[in-house]
């Protein structure tokens, strides 16, 4: 009896690490954006994504509200808000 | 072809004939001389072999675990230190269900140091997921090597296997063995045909993390095929008997029980000796037997019992002890009379420890205790 212990190429994306998070998550007010792109490089998950200027969001799912998005913002445009609804953010 | 060979050198032939494609070891007594016969045999293109020489053996068992995950024949040999230093990576190598194949040339484990055979290496890492097989002697050294790659091998197996022979009392003993012809041992073992493997146009991740969702069915399924490979070997016995015309034992072999009050068990090289004994008392009339016992994981908890249900008096002989209870194999002997009735007197014996000599002397000191009454741990010829 052989149960597999190997997982194929971009299988991760399974993995909902959203599910981790304990009560905050980082916000994206999307005024003061500069799109340096330093949200996006930091996030360990790459799950931060946009282009222009005030577009950046993070996608829930698989955030796992690290923060380091809103410690590496020069702007502070980014900020750690309370969940009310986390567990409905991330279904 | 019959030739007086060295235990090592008999089982390199093995290796060699069983084409091992990546071999990687890290030189230590009394192992030495069979990697050394490899390298040998690499560097004069009698091997087509990668021998992939490593600082240690935590490397030697990493670099035929990744090797393996490609999907090629490995092997790797160590004792007592290298093993232990080795087990980590044994796990691993058992988690991700690899057929490698590993010679424990047995040796006491440090401290003190201590270069000579017992059996406290391999016996300490029984619950790794590996199947040990324990040879009496150099023939049987060389054939448990060959069923070593036809089962882990085995698509129902998939489990890396340790073939344990005695530290220079098998390893550095000169003893005529029936070694088999190339054809033969082709018949026999195909080609490996791994079930999963690393290939770049197909990649996947070996040993990715697995929580408490699906970790325990990992450990089921290894546990569950340890008992699977008990009826698996039998089959994979008569077809090594069928292509090389010599049986083999592997789980194990009864020697003169039929009728026996008395009974010894014991693994290795050591019962030769005990043979000789059983010979012996035998010729006065007395009721004495012997189990081999060759398969130590998966243990033939069943077949024990079936072969010793009818002794009165069994005497359990190990060169290993789980210090602060008794001997490991002594434990698996009893469990396998739980729940029967009429259980027999079962007494452990330790004896041998970094290389003290078994002498007749020390068998029949074992069968004169065994009158008494039941002992779990009794040392045989401590000098205190």
């Amino acid at each position: 009896m052989i149960i597999p212990v190997t997982s194929k190429p971009r299988t991760s994306k399974a993995n909902k690490t959203g599910t981790w998070r304990s009560g905050k998550k980082p916000h994206f007010i999307q005024k003061e954006c500069i799109a340096c792109r330093l949200c996006v490089m930091v996030c360990p998950e790459g799950c931060i994504s946009g282009d222009k200027r005030c577009t950046y969001i993070a996608d829930y799912k698989y955030c796992k509200g690290c923060g380091n998005c809103v410690a590496v913002c020069p702007v502070a445009d980014i900020e750690m808000v309370k969940e009310e609804w986390w567990r409905e953010t991330i279904s | 072809m019959r030739q007086y060979r060295e235990g090592s050198h008999a089982v390199a032939e093995i290796v060699r004939m069983c084409k091992a494609q990546v071999i990687s070891a890290y030189p230590i007594t009394p192992q030495t001389h069979i990697v050394e016969s490899l390298a040998q045999m690499v560097a004069d293109g009698e091997l087509n072999a990668e021998f992939i020489n490593v600082e240690s053996e935590h490397s030697a068992a990493s670099v035929v675990q990744g090797a393996s995950a490609t999907g090629v024949r490995t092997y790797t040999a160590t004792t007592s230190q290298g093993l232990l230093y080795m087990i980590e990576v044994l796990y691993s190598i058992a988690g991700l269900r690899l057929p490698v194949v590993l010679t424990c040339a047995n040796r006491a484990v440090s401290s003190p140091i201590n270069i000579w055979n017992d059996h406290q290496d391999s016996v300490t890492v029984r619950d790794a997921g590996w199947l040990q097989f324990y040879a009496e002697n150099n023939q049987e050294a060389c054939d448990l090597h060959l069923m070593a790659y036809r089962l882990a091998e085995d698509h129902n197996i998939m489990l890396p296997v340790m073939v344990c022979m005695d530290g220079y009392i098998l390893t550095h003993a000169y003893e005529v063995v029936d070694l088999p012809e190339q054809s033969q041992v082709d018949k026999f073992l195909p080609d490996f045909k791994p079930v999963h493997c690393l290939n770049p146009d197909e990649p996947i991740s070996m040993g990715v993390l697995m929580g408490p969702e699906s970790y325990t069915e990992t450990r089921y399924a290894i546990h569950q095929t340890m008992m699977d490979a008990l009826n698996v070997i039998p089959g994979i016995a008569d077809e090594f008997e069928r292509v090389f015309g010599r049986k083999v034992n592997c789980l194990i072999e009864k020697y003169r029980l039929e009728d026996a009050t008395q009974v010894f068990v014991a693994m290795g090289s050591m019962v030769g000796t005990i043979k000789e004994i059983v010979d012996g008392l035998r010729e006065d009339g007395q009721k004495v037997g012997l189990l081999k016992v060759i398969a130590h994981r998966p243990f033939p908890k069943k077949i024990v019992y079936e072969a010793l249900k009818n002794a009165r008096e069994i005497a359990v002989l190990e060169k290993a002890i789980s210090l602060g209870e008794e001997g490991p194999l002594l434990s698996d002997v009893k469990s396998a009379f739980c729940g029967y009735g009429n259980q027999p007197k079962i007494s452990g014996f330790i004896l041998g420890l970094g290389g003290r000599d078994i002498t007749n002397k020390s068998i029949i000191e074992v069968h004169s205790a065994l009158s008494g009454s039941q002992v779990d741990v009794k040392f045989i010829d401590l000098k205190i």
